[in-house]
């Protein structure tokens, strides 16, 4: 009974937010669009992070570094190139940078990942400062903008991709061999899964999805720097909205992502003083009582109605 | 022959202010196994404690150790008693530990940096002190100090790990906490203690390093970041590891600096990242 409701009710909440989602820019502008602009941007990192980190339990951290790269692209093309062709770029040259480095650093294991994922952002941001020193002697880069309609459009095509590849490869035998690993690596290799190629490839597909999320949302901006495309907080967010929303499936992080990034801008109109503080002291509190993260606690709550219910009849 | 003797003085003095930074680093992963991203930020709390220390109460910046490392002490002593404790019994493997602990010392950072914020502004402040120079070789006396001080601390820790009862017991439980706990080790004093006496490393770094270089409440990333460096550099845990480590790097950047000041930050990743990839377990490493 709870399975038959569950299928028609989930693709049919689904529907109704897709279609609403996909005709807003029509009703409304503004400030609405703005929020779901971030609202968006890191839906795309915290799911495209998940899709890694997730199954594999390899802490990542390399996130700003893939969504830098796209962010820098589309300033370095921005003008020459059509839109569209910039974000497919970004995508492809993240996948490219990623299947490098996965190929490299994915026999680290647990803290040494994390510590080498972190690195690598802020040695990517180094290069690109010396290159443009070297090369163009500026700093920074101006860009042509995107109506706010177009990038609302983008990010939202963006999103959905991302959610469909998720949704797509934890239904696979690909998906199944990702949490295999996640489980037990010796195992699964001697299970005849390959376990580095695995890896490296889920690593570079996750990636793809920062880099056009960084490409689109560098043409919010007209000015960028290194500083700006490089910051650490695009790598470490999604890995707290993660964990805030809960990462047992797909919605949790699309709901950690959405919720997160509201609390910051209410916090951030509201007390702009105290926002990274109460930031902070939420992810705290979530990691610290929520381990399964907004999700799972609903869930829990409504397992309990539910067997209150069924106890008392 | 000279450029060579500077390249070589700056950067052992460099590295002596960069083992500074990573010693409690080290300790607090090695037997805490908390990788504390927010480092930096008890360091940036010392420098400006000493800084208010001085501006309000004319208290020398090198007596002020003995306020900020004792303080910053209980407050990881606290902290690992409530925080950790907390993440440590909720985690099923130390691999989970590792990653959630390190998720909790992010949300640290934030709290750490904005209070700083909040109570000192985001200026820039700085004050002199031992600003002149020794011997022939142009040696700025302060660094000469912090260089001193690193010395004191690394032979005290030793002979603290190696001749009390409690550093018997904290070598103990970095090398098998349930043995140790077996042994009747408190083992969550003993982690409590360790951790809370990286931060209060970090705190006493901070007074120090107040001495030498301008100060500002967001500088503590940074410092994070070197002290990760030099900590991997040096091998995870290992307090002699931290303090070859810091060497190194600190002779890498003299170095580099001397032919190319642009590239020393490419040169601490490179060097950082391919360590990382050819031996994982750093210098010291076991």
């Amino acid at each position: 009974m709870g399975l038959t409701t569950n299928k028609v009710i989930a693709p049919a909440l689904l529907g109704v937010a897709f279609v609403i989602l996909a005709v807003l820019p029509q009703i409304t502008e503004g400030y609405i669009l703005t929020l779901l602009i971030d609202i968006l941007k890191f839906v795309i990192l915290t799911v495209a992070w998940v899709l890694f980190s997730g199954p594999t339990g390899y802490m990542s951290l390399a996130s700003a570094a893939f969504y830098g790269l796209g962010f820098y692209i589309a300033a370095v093309f921005s003008g020459d190139l059509p839109f569209a062709v910039l974000v497919v770029m970004a995508g492809a040259v993240a996948f490219l940078v990623a299947l490098g480095v996965g190929a490299l650093t994915l026999r680290l294991r647990g803290v040494y990942f994390a510590i080498f994922t972190f690195a690598l952002v802020l040695l990517v941001q180094n290069v690109v400062l010396e290159v443009e020193r070297l090369v163009t002697e500026t700093r920074g880069r101006f860009v042509e903008t995107v109506s706010t309609e177009g990038v609302y459009y983008a990010l939202f095509i963006v999103a959905v991709l991302t959610l469909v590849s998720g949704t797509l490869i934890r239904r696979s035998r690909y998906g199944l061999a990702l949490q295999t690993i996640g489980e037990h690596e010796e195992a699964a290799a001697h299970s005849g899964i390959n376990v580095v190629w695995t890896k490296v490839l889920i690593f570079a597909v996750s990636a793809i999805f920062m880099g056009m999320a960084g490409a689109i949302i560098a043409t919010r901006r007209t000015y960028i720097d290194p500083y700006i495309a490089f910051n650490l907080n695009n790598s470490f967010l999604p890995v707290l909205m993660a964990m805030f929303g809960g990462m047992g499936s797909l919605v949790g992080p699309v709901l950690g992502a959405a919720v997160f990034t509201y609390i910051g801008e209410l916090l951030l109109t509201r007390f702009p003083d105290l926002y990274m503080l109460i930031f902070g002291v939420v992810l705290i509190v979530a990691i610290l009582f929520m381990p399964n993260g907004v999700l799972g606690l609903l869930q829990g709550i409504w397992r309990r109605i539910r067997g209150g219910r069924r106890a008392s009849a | 022959m000279t450029a060579f003797r500077d390249i070589f003085i700056t950067g052992l003095l460099l590295g002596g202010i960069f083992a500074l930074v990573s010693v409690g680093l080290s300790l607090q992963y090695g037997v805490a196994r908390v990788l504390n991203v927010a480092h930096g930020e008890f360091i940036m709390v010392g420098a400006f404690i000493t800084f208010f220390l001085l501006g309000s109460f004319n208290l020398n910046p090198l007596m002020s150790v003995v306020i900020t490392g004792p303080a910053i002490f209980i407050v990881g002593f606290i902290l690992h008693k409530t925080l950790f404790r907390r993440l440590m019994d909720s985690s099923p493997s130390l691999d989970v530990f590792e990653g959630k602990s390190m998720l909790a010392s992010f949300g640290l950072l934030y709290v750490v940096q904005n209070l700083a914020r909040i109570i000192w502004g985001s200026d820039v402040e700085g004050y002199n002190f031992l600003n002149t120079t020794v011997t022939s070789a142009q040696i700025p006396l302060n660094r000469l100090v912090a260089l001193g001080f690193v010395i004191v601390i690394g032979v005290g820790f030793y002979f603290f790990l190696a001749r009390t009862r409690l550093g018997k017991a904290i070598r103990a439980s970095a090398q098998d906490p349930t043995t140790a706990e077996l042994m009747g080790v408190n083992i969550h004093n003993v982690l409590a203690i360790c951790f809370g006496l990286g931060l209060g490393m970090a705190g006493i770094a901070g007074s120090l390093l107040s001495t030498l270089f301008a100060i500002q409440t967001s500088i503590g990333l940074g410092y994070t970041v070197i002290a990760m460096i030099v900590v991997v550099l040096g091998g995870l845990g290992s307090i002699t590891g931290a303090m070859i480590g810091g060497i190194i790097l600190g002779l890498v950047s003299s170095t580099v600096t001397y032919f190319q000041p642009s590239l020393t930050m490419i040169a601490y990743y490179v060097i950082f990242i391919v360590l990382l990839l050819s031996r994982p377990k750093g210098i010291m490493g076991k």
